[in-house]
């Protein structure tokens, strides 16, 4: 009987083994010369902004004050520092002369022209399930930018995982390549949903809890943190002050806010940007999905009851008095009941924002120190940053006051700390 | 009673803590360089220094500022004897109609107390919160420049 169970240890260690070895030992694609812009069908480019549009990529791949799609931005992991590379279509130092193969394996499997393995920062565990239709739309798309020369920095990693071969392993756990069939039971435009969530639009990559690893935590979609945002979880959005509905939800991936939730800021802003040059077919078809995973609601705890049940003591009145007067001064200008853009902008109140109401302060700190900064021309939403005219303590206190006296919400434990160690990694 | 300390001078105030700094500044201080533009922090007009740094007044309360250094145009130099960021303004005719100038002299002035030499492109990143309706961004840019260069030497 032990024999039998060392055996099949044995041949699954070797099976991995051998499986592993497979992903290490990538060949080369051959090099091309870059192909002309006009050797492109006109009609494959445009399609192809759209598949690069769902994909976010310009969002990554371009550094702050940088060319569109050259790269050098730095995204900070838990293992250290990447930077994103250059997938504008110069020879020396982008993608011009990778031939459709090379893009296409870089897609699906994560490995570079050349053969090495590419960061799982790098969403092809996602990209994987794109149709080949829209990855050839996408290098035409691309193919067809102008080319930039720039070199992103050295990734400035862990020691362990600058040896890319690991990565092999790591694949083997999480990378199951290529498309996934249609589901017959349900419908074309849930199908759709499905195919832009978990291919291009890759949103599991944030709103998913990642493991010790970097690996996306099952189920999917319960919730992450990027970038010292929290990013909500897609399965709890009937949990919130007012239901999500789709229409709801279509209407803030377009226009990135929602009349009755509040508007998308930190790492969701760009996102929003990207999705608001889509068909409406397209974020029509992405709600419909994230509305079919919904866990059902379930009644909130209201001041009264969390209180009985709280764990964090209630913030003092002197606390919360203080907060009420920098808020009046600083904040109320826009967020009281009475402000013109309540009254009249039709802008949601405090109370029904996920950063106001949700079971951590981070966004709360975080919009309140960086504002929503103006990034693009006709951006529907705007905040300056406080993070110069606020302490930690006066945020601290207004967090203290939105969280009691606007949200009826439980206070939330130790925001000043929490504010001074945001304001720190922010840097 | 709220204090408040402005340009090096402590100030006693019988005001509202939830009062925004640019009123107590203008209305009970009487330093009336810092304007009040859109209210709502997005146009740059009333920007003075909260310890070093540029803020918006208009959505800085008294409150916020309780111990803290607040720096005005007044505080660089005055008419007679202008700052180097003021003669520069004034050399390169940097203002048209004005509006505008107090708060852009304060933002260029954290800039070049953090970064005495810094490039243009730094110079225009940071300049960016604050709006010029008249247009005269290029003369801004070449004042603050002057004086940055004048550092280099």
């Amino acid at each position: 009987m032990k024999t039998k169970y060392w055996i099949w240890i044995g041949g699954v260690l070797v099976a991995g083994a051998a499986a592993a070895a497979a992903w290490v030992i990538q060949p080369a694609i051959a090099p091309i010369q870059l192909p002309a812009p006009n050797s492109f069908d006109d009609a494959s480019v445009a399609r192809g902004a759209r598949v690069v549009a769902q994909g976010d990529c310009m969002v990554c791949h371009t550094a702050a004050g940088g060319a569109p799609y050259a790269g050098g931005l730095p995204l900070r992991t838990p293992f250290g520092t990447i930077y994103t590379t250059n997938i504008t279509p110069d020879t020396e130092t982008g993608i011009g002369n990778w031939p459709l193969a090379a893009f296409t394996r870089a897609l699906r499997h994560g490995v570079s022209r050349d053969g090495h393995l590419l960061y799982p920062a790098f969403p092809y565990i996602h990209y994987t399930r794109m149709s080949t239709a829209d990855i050839t739309d996408a290098y035409a798309y691309l193919m067809t930018r102008t080319p930039v020369v720039a070199r992103a920095p050295d990734n400035d990693l862990l020691l362990l995982l600058r040896f890319r071969p690991m990565l092999a392993g790591w694949n083997l756990l999480y990378l199951r390549p290529g498309p996934v069939a249609d589901n017959p039971a349900q419908s074309t435009e849930w199908n759709r949903g499905r195919y832009l969530v978990d291919g291009a639009g890759h949103c599991a990559s944030c709103h998913s809890t990642l493991d010790p690893i970097g690996g996306e935590r099952s189920p999917a979609f319960s919730g992450g943190n990027i970038d010292g945002w929290d990013a909500p979880a897609l399965t709890a959005l009937l949990q919130t002050p007012k239901p999500w509905n789709r229409e709801q939800l279509a209407h803030y991936l377009r226009h990135g806010w929602s009349p009755e939730h509040g508007a998308a800021a930190g790492p969701m802003g760009p996102v929003a940007h990207s999705l608001s040059q889509v068909p409406e077919a397209d974020t029509n078809a992405i709600a419909t999905y994230i509305m079919s995973l919904q866990t059902p609601a379930k009644a909130l705890p209201t001041t009264a009851a969390a209180a009985a049940t709280a764990t964090t003591p209630p913030a003092s009145s002197a606390t919360v008095t203080q907060g009420a007067a920098l808020f009046a001064g600083a904040c109320g200008g826009c967020h009281s009941a009475a402000a013109p853009m309540m009254a009249t902008g039709g802008r949601p109140s405090l109370a029904l924002s996920s950063a106001v109401t949700g079971d951590r302060p981070d966004n709360l700190i975080q919009v309140v120190l960086n504002g929503i900064p103006w990034s693009h021309p006709g951006q529907d939403t705007f905040m300056p940053p406080f993070a110069a005219s606020l302490t930690d303590a006066q945020i601290a206190s207004i967090a203290a006051y939105v969280r009691a006296d606007i949200g009826k919400r439980p206070a939330w434990p130790d925001v000043e700390q929490r504010t001074t160690k945001i304001r720190k990694e922010n840097q | 009673m709220s204090t408040l300390i402005v340009n090096g001078i402590r100030h006693t105030l019988d005001i509202d803590p939830t009062t925004p700094l640019l009123y107590a500044l203008r209305n009970q201080l009487e330093l009336n360089g810092a304007k009040f533009g859109c209210g709502m922090g997005q146009c740059g007009a009333c920007t003075v220094l909260l310890d070093g740094q540029p803020v918006f007044g208009c959505i800085t309360p008294v409150a916020a500022c309780e111990g803290r250094q607040v720096r005005t145009i007044e505080g660089l130099g005055s008419a007679d004897k202008p700052g180097k960021l003021q003669a520069s303004f004034i050399k390169h005719q940097a203002a048209q109609c004005g509006y505008c100038i107090a708060g852009m002299v304060m933002r260029a002035q954290s800039l070049l107390e953090q970064h005495p030499r810094p490039t243009e492109t730094q110079i225009r990143q940071h300049m960016e919160p604050n709006l010029c309706r008249c247009g005269t961004h290029m003369r801004i840019i070449a004042a603050i420049k002057e004086v940055a260069e004048g550092a280099k030497a």
